[in-house]
């Protein structure tokens, strides 16, 4: 068990129609509390428009690392009636409201809602509507007894040269509650500072592919991928990194394979109907051998589906696209696991010359949690280089699979790729045997990446490692176990498996030989792991939970659900 | 000074194929330029579509990139993002380009990619035997369309001209010398080439009387930069004019990122 316990876990939402501001300043709550040296976990909530609509980020801190946030509410900060009306009844019983005073039917338990002048401030200091969330935040400062230093650091920080007028509206916020003489409510400070910055896991996914020698990155935008291509267009000249906007994911991937054939480290993001649109090309990469990432940030689908929440509904697919050929498929948990498995990514696909997939969903891409990056060494690994020549060819056979690179343009040397079946020299090959050895080359990469992916604990174990009831999870889904296994009756062991391709069998039958009882937990309707599992290795997992109404779960309401079945 | 430039690869084209011209015409261009020095053979890499054409880079012992069906402009534009020093040259046909991958060829034009399209329009679908492309005449017999075809054709130089492309030309594999010297300039051409390669197909639109009638070549000192001049000249269909309709300078795509 995991000693954390529930009492520490605060939770604040800021909601409010789009355009408000509700994200950035509950982001902005995120890095000051992680300034203070809080555990933070802040997911986003935002319907497919641009304004109006009901928009929220829940922050959840602790002392303690946490890996989700919580339903349950301290405190609501309210820039319009909606999220009054449909939050107030997920306030414990100590939760106060902070809602601006411009909105009119607000009522409820006195002591439990606090009006501020939100508007009226800032119109007072002439101040842009989106800034006017600082003044909740002044006046958060002040009742929870929260470092308003910080908070003017973090203002400065991320605004930079038009961070005063934040400033100032914090301060009538927090004075505006000192006049009153408001009592304040003290949370459990946290008695050290921590390591890393607060990052979402797109970000996160996109630094990591840079640290592993990324230089190209190409994409056409798709929610919940997009911020990655944000992220990475902003990062751009710090990085000597291109970032450029294709006319269709078709032409993205393509774009992808050139410049990988060039010689240079790319990538891209998509979604589930961009992926779909890459699949011929990435059988490519398989054929032509070309190392290529795609970072697949799922969404409730099928189709255009609801485009702004979450699901694992795509791992079957991306595990079968299109033809025979050596894979990966990759799965981080995690924001650290982002960084992480992103650098892994690139480096697998340009070691083993294939296509990596890394699948990550909407909440993982878009939640922000605090990452130590730099505690995770990632480097652009060596590969396989060819010396070149009259007699060099692409696609020499070699015992491990892998055919010695080189790039056009290397002096001397033809460098020829095909998406045809090939010979050693890369010219069209229509031959039955030549067809078999060809496949066998490239399935014979698969002894060294089975080896790897050991080496890279493609199996995590959590909670009572001892424990004979086991829950099994893959992806985003990894945070609301982790928190749900701190309130379950029975301790359980909770197994994450990042690498679905391959799948680390050997691992796998390890772990959940012993068990009593196995769960699967999944974001899906048809429970892609368990059936990977039940094929992979003939393990039958009967109970399972999951759910596909394009929310993440909730960690008591998962718990409740483990509990149920152990 | 001779450059060898063939592979082992045994041809497979139809015996008689005017691919054999555009073939014998690219390798004359590309030994000139290498020997003129204006490229280095190392850095060429040849991209190609799916059809007969696509064929060609098996036939060329220069780097290469045998793509998917429509999708050589991208996968080219990939390449010059890759390495910018790389010199692109894309081979594609009349239903790879104009049917499968015309999305590619209108934003490459736009964005002034640098690389060089040259087509291989035969009007016909060659290798899967025979079917009615965007530039098949109306009336077209293919054998998807028995009783012809009823749409009209495209003008892909048109198409080109009014998405951006700095280079738009045409060329006809009954003249290949002439052949060899437009690929020639639009090799040399900085940015988008589009060159058109009008090509009988013996086996499947065998119009090879029908051309020798109608082709002409256009004046070549005629200047380059008059874009209206250009969209009206390519609209010629008494006579199709054949030559460099157009040639300006632009910033290209890659040298601006
Ligand atoms: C996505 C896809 N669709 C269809 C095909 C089948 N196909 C191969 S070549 C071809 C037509 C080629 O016509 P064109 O581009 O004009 O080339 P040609 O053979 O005439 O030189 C088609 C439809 C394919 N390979 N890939
Ligand atoms: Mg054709």
């Amino acid at each position: 068990m995991l000693k954390n316990k529930r009492e520490k876990i605060y939770t604040i939402l800021i909601g409010g129609q789009a355009g408000d501001g509700a994200r950035e300043a509950g982001v902005n709550l995120a890095r000051l509390l992680c300034k203070m040296g809080y555990y933070v976990f802040a997911s986003m909530e935002y319907p497919s428009l641009i304004r109006g609509g009901h928009n929220f980020c829940r922050v959840s801190f602790s002392k303690e690392k946490i890996y989700s946030d919580y339903r349950e509410l301290d405190a609501i900060i309210a820039l319009n009636q909606e999220i009054v009306d449909i939050h107030r009844n997920e306030l414990k019983k100590t939760g106060v409201i902070f809602f601006d005073n411009n909105l009119n039917s607000v009522s409820g338990k006195s002591g439990q809602l606090i009006s501020l002048p939100i508007s009226s401030y800032a119109k007072e200091l002439n101040a842009p509507t989106l800034a006017r969330t600082a003044v909740a935040l002044g006046s958060l400062c002040y009742y929870y007894d929260l470092p308003l230093e910080d908070l003017n650091l973090v203002f400065t920080e991320i605004f930079g040269t038009k961070a005063q007028i934040n400033i100032d509206l914090a301060k009538k916020g927090f004075d505006y509650l000192q006049d009153k003489n408001f009592d304040k409510i003290k949370f459990d400070k946290p008695d050290k500072k921590i390591k890393g910055q607060i990052i979402d896991g797109n970000a996160a996914t996109g630094e990591g592919m840079v640290a592993a020698g990324m230089k190209n990155y190409i994409a056409y935008p798709m929610t919940p991928a997009t911020s990655v291509l944000h992220h990475l267009a902003k990062q751009a000249s710090k990085y000597d990194l291109k970032v450029t906007q294709a006319e269709s994911e078709v032409a993205v991937i393509n774009m992808v394979l050139g410049s990988a054939f060039a010689g240079t480290r790319t990538a891209t993001g998509t979604s589930g109907g961009g992926f779909a649109l890459m699949t011929e090309a990435l059988s490519m990469a398989g054929i032509a051998e070309i190392p290529t990432v795609v970072v697949e940030s799922q969404r409730p689908g099928p189709s255009t589906g609801v485009p702004t929440r979450t699901a694992q509904g795509d791992l079957q697919f991306a595990r079968q696209v299109l033809g025979e050929f050596p894979r990966i498929v990759l799965a981080p948990g995690d924001q650290q696991e982002a960084y992480e498995l992103g650098g892994k990514a690139m480096n697998l696909a340009w070691q083993y010359q294939l296509p990596v997939m890394l699948m990550l969903d909407k909440h993982l891409s878009e939640s922000l949690s605090n990452a130590d990056l730099k505690k995770i060494k990632i480097k652009p690994e060596k590969i396989k280089m060819g010396k070149g020549g009259k007699n060099y060819v692409r696609y020499a056979f070699s015992k491990d699979g892998v055919s010695p690179l080189c790039f056009p343009g290397t002096p001397d040397t033809i460098v020829k790729a095909n998406s045809y079946e090939h010979s050693e020299d890369g010219l069209i090959s229509e031959s039955g045997e030549m067809t078999v050895e060809m496949f066998d080359k490239r399935f014979a990469k698969m002894k060294n990446l089975e080896k790897e992916i050991t080496k890279m604990k493609g199996v995590r174990i959590y909670g009572d490692k001892k424990s004979k009831n086991v829950v099994i999870f893959w992806g985003s889904t990894k945070g609301a176990v982790l928190e749900a296994i701190k309130h379950t009756k029975k301790s359980i062991k909770a197994v994450q498996v990042l690498t679905l391709e391959p799948l680390p069998t050997k691992s796998l039958i390890g772990v959940l030989k012993g068990a009593k009882k196995i769960a699967d937990i999944e974001l899906n309707y048809t429970a892609a792991l368990a059936s990977l599992i039940r094929e992979k290795i003939g393990i039958e997992i009967k109970n399972k939970i999951l759910k596909y109404d394009t929310y993440a779960f909730e960690p008591m309401e998962l718990a409740k659900k483990i509990d149920k079945i152990f | 000074m001779t450059v060898d430039l063939n592979t082992k690869a045994k041809n497979t084209w139809c015996p008689g194929c005017t691919n054999f011209m555009i073939l014998t015409a690219f390798k004359n261009a590309l030994t000139e330029l290498i020997n003129e020095g204006k490229i280095k053979k190392d850095k060429v890499v040849v991209g190609a579509g799916i059809g007969c054409h696509g064929k060609i880079a098996d036939y060329v012992n220069v780097n290469s990139i045998i793509s998917l069906h429509g999708r050589v402009v991208p996968t080219m534009t990939g390449v010059k993002l890759g390495n910018p020093d790389l010199t692109a040259i894309a081979f594609s046909g009349d239903g790879d380009s104009y049917a499968e991958g015309m999305e590619h060829l209108v934003h490459a034009s736009k964005r002034n990619s640098d690389i060089k399209l040259f087509v291989h329009n035969n009007q016909v679908f060659g290798l899967t035997t025979g079917q009615v492309t965007p530039t098949s005449k109306k009336g077209y017999k293919g054998k998807s369309t028995p009783g012809g075809s009823i749409e009209e054709p495209i003008n892909p130089s048109l198409v080109m001209l009014s998405s951006g492309a700095t280079f738009v030309a045409r060329a006809y594999t009954g003249d290949m010398v002439f052949l060899m010297q437009v690929m020639k300039k639009a090799i040399l051409h900085k940015g988008f080439a589009h060159l058109e390669i009008i090509q009988p197909c013996i086996s499947f639109a065998d119009t090879r009387d029908y051309f020798k009638e109608k082709v002409y070549q256009i004046d070549s000192n005629l200047p380059k930069n008059d874009l209206k001049w250009a969209m009206e000249k390519v609209q010629e269909m008494e006579k199709i004019p054949l030559g460099i309709f157009y040639e300006v300078d632009k910033p290209t795509f890659e040298e601006q990122l």
